[in-house]
């Protein structure tokens, strides 16, 4: 089976910091694959990377075979990535609803339409609402984004990538900050989307990256210290002292 | 409930005319004041399409109006003053404007944003100032106003009531974009650019697209400005201008459409007002603008709502 996804030797530096020093990584499709790392390890930028937010400075992204390394943003997400983000970004004065309403729209490439009402239109609102009860939003679909809870957001997020029925989903951290029953629920939800995508998983929750990743890159100072199966990295010296602790 | 100002406002602007078929006298100042407002009210609403909705603080706004302005001139000089010339001339001027300087001015942000867009209408006012055909620095008086099909739909008596008609148009229209696909992505770009880019949406076309769209809006103010005074100047395209179309904008409340109506009103009465008791009214004004703006961020009626 060949890689959905493909970095192969991707390199960044800002001045003389090295973000990303030679990252090759294969995301198969319909896997998790985790990437973990210390603080400042360089995955936030990794994930930029792959995304196109940031041009690395050399090497090659391809999904399914094709270079994107060029391709701007949104041009990747057409192509069929979705990313959410670390830092919680959703459209706070919109509701729920037309948060992922508008990535349904995306997803349709149809935003060049001037005349008709977005907001009761079944064909963005049936999916919109189809993918808030999968994540769990259902009963807030009205509510303004804004004002949900953080966990909530998160659950949003992770909506909005969802409803653009990405190939690769790029989630950043998609647990930070959510309470122990969210969590719970979004681990569950997101070990349900294997048949819907391939994830690339970048989280600091261990428990939750050894119950869902079915692969592993370890990052430390921009460069892949280990790869493997969460058995094989659980067992891997070098990531334990450079990372993981003695308690795993 | 939501229509009820708006209605109010139009209701109010058709009561002139009204009044007057009926009999009642209507002083010639009123009139004219009221179809100046209502022309600023125009170039303010689509103004409001790129600051209000779409979060683009363009500082430059009275640009696309002098270009109108200026097609209508130029028609006249070459002797033609149907609407069916003048207007598409002045639609299309406005338009590749707005294309070919959004274009660059979208590279940037914020206050760069405003930076740009206010040096490309300083551009457009020398530009006009060296129309040595067109007056130059002195402006141009109009020989005739532009016809619509033959008729006088823009002398002196009627320029009232087509100015009306045209400005509950272009807000119908308006509505109608900012409830749209577009219009959603558009107000969703205003929030979190970076977020809206990230679902596959190209938020630099959404933006020149408003941006073009505004400059044409912007552009039949400027044929309307340009006929009621029956003269053109450099002074249309005066950063003095813009500044003043924002703070309309700003005053009525951003992204309401209807509340540029309002903000054209309080400037434009102030501005005569004022006028009448001191020369020096900017002093005057400019204080009591910033007040407004910091005290009423969401604008006259935004603070009505709350
Ligand atoms: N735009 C930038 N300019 C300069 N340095 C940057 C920039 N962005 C990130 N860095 C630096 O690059 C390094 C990697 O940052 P990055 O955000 O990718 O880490 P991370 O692995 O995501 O960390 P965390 O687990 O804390 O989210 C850090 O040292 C950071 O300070
Ligand atoms: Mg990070």
């Amino acid at each position: 089976m060949s890689a959905l996804l493909r970095v192969e030797n991707l390199h960044k530096r800002f001045g003389a910091l090295v973000v990303t020093d030679g990252v090759s990584l294969d995301v198969m499709p319909g896997r998790i694959h985790a990437v973990i790392g210390p603080n400042g390890a360089g995955k936030t930028t990794l994930i930029h990377q792959i995304f196109g937010t940031l041009a690395p400075d050399a090497g090659v992204i391809r999904l399914d075979g094709r270079d994107i390394t060029r391709l701007a943003p949104h041009r990747r997400a057409q192509a069929g990535l979705a990313r959410s983000f670390q830092i919680t970004s959703v459209l706070p004065e919109f509701s729920a609803l037309e948060n992922v309403a508008l990535a349904v729209q995306a997803r349709a490439g149809s935003s060049f339409r001037f005349f008709r009402a977005a907001r009761g239109q079944a064909g963005l609102n049936a999916p919109a609402m189809a993918v808030l009860e999968r994540v769990g939003l259902r009963a807030r679909a009205g509510m303004v984004a804004g004002s949900l809870s953080h966990g909530e957001k998160r659950q949003l997020e992770l909506a909005m990538a969802l409803a653009a029925k990405p190939r690769v989903m790029l989630l950043d951290e998609p647990l930070a900050g959510a309470g122990p029953e969210e969590t719970a629920r979004l681990v569950t939800l997101l070990g349900s989307l294997r048949d819907a995508c391939a994830i690339v998983l970048v989280e600091h929750d261990m428990d939750a990256v050894f119950q869902l990743a079915d692969e592993i890159t370890v990052l430390a100072q921009g460069r892949v210290i280990a790869h493997g199966t969460p058995g094989a990295i659980r067992e891997d010296a070098a990531v334990r002292t450079a990372y993981l602790g003695e308690d795993f | 409930m939501k229509f009820v100002v708006p209605v109010a406002i139009f209701v109010a602007l058709a009561l002139i005319p009204l009044l007057a078929a009926v009999g009642v006298h209507v002083p010639g100042i009123v009139t004219l004041i009221a179809s100046r407002v209502m022309i600023f009210a125009l170039a303010a609403m689509s103004l409001d399409l790129i600051m209000g909705i779409g979060g683009l603080p363009s500082f430059g706004h009275a640009a696309p109006v002098a270009i109108g302005a200026y097609a209508v001139a130029v028609c006249d000089a070459a002797g033609v003053q149907a609407a069916a010339a003048v207007i598409p001339a002045a639609l299309a001027a406005a338009g590749l404007f707005a294309l070919a300087t959004g274009a660059v001015a979208l590279r940037t942000r914020g206050v760069n944003f405003i930076m740009i867009t206010l040096a490309f209408a300083q551009m457009v006012y020398f530009a006009t100032g060296s129309l040595a055909d067109y007056g130059g620095d002195d402006g141009y008086t109009l020989s005739a106003r532009t016809t619509v099909f033959g008729l006088d739909l823009l002398d002196a008596k009627r320029i009232y009531l087509t100015t009306l008609v045209v400005l509950i148009a272009v807000y119908v229209l308006l509505r109608v974009i900012a409830a749209s696909r577009f219009g959603r992505a558009l107000a969703a770009i205003r929030q979190n650019r970076g977020r809206v880019q990230a679902l596959g949406i190209d938020a630099f076309a959404i933006e020149l697209a408003a941006l073009v769209i505004a400059a044409m809006i912007a552009a039949l103010a400027g044929v309307l400005m340009a006929n009621q005074a029956e003269f053109v100047s450099p002074a249309y395209a005066a950063w003095g201008r813009s500044g003043e179309l924002m703070v309309m904008v700003i005053l009525g409340g951003l992204g309401t459409l209807h509340g540029a109506v309002i903000g054209a009103a309080i400037v434009v009465l102030a501005e005569e007002g004022l006028g009448a008791v001191t020369q020096h009214w900017p002093l005057v004004l400019g204080p009591f603008l910033v007040l407004a703006v910091l005290f009423f961020r969401h604008g006259i009626v935004g603070g009505a709502r709350r």
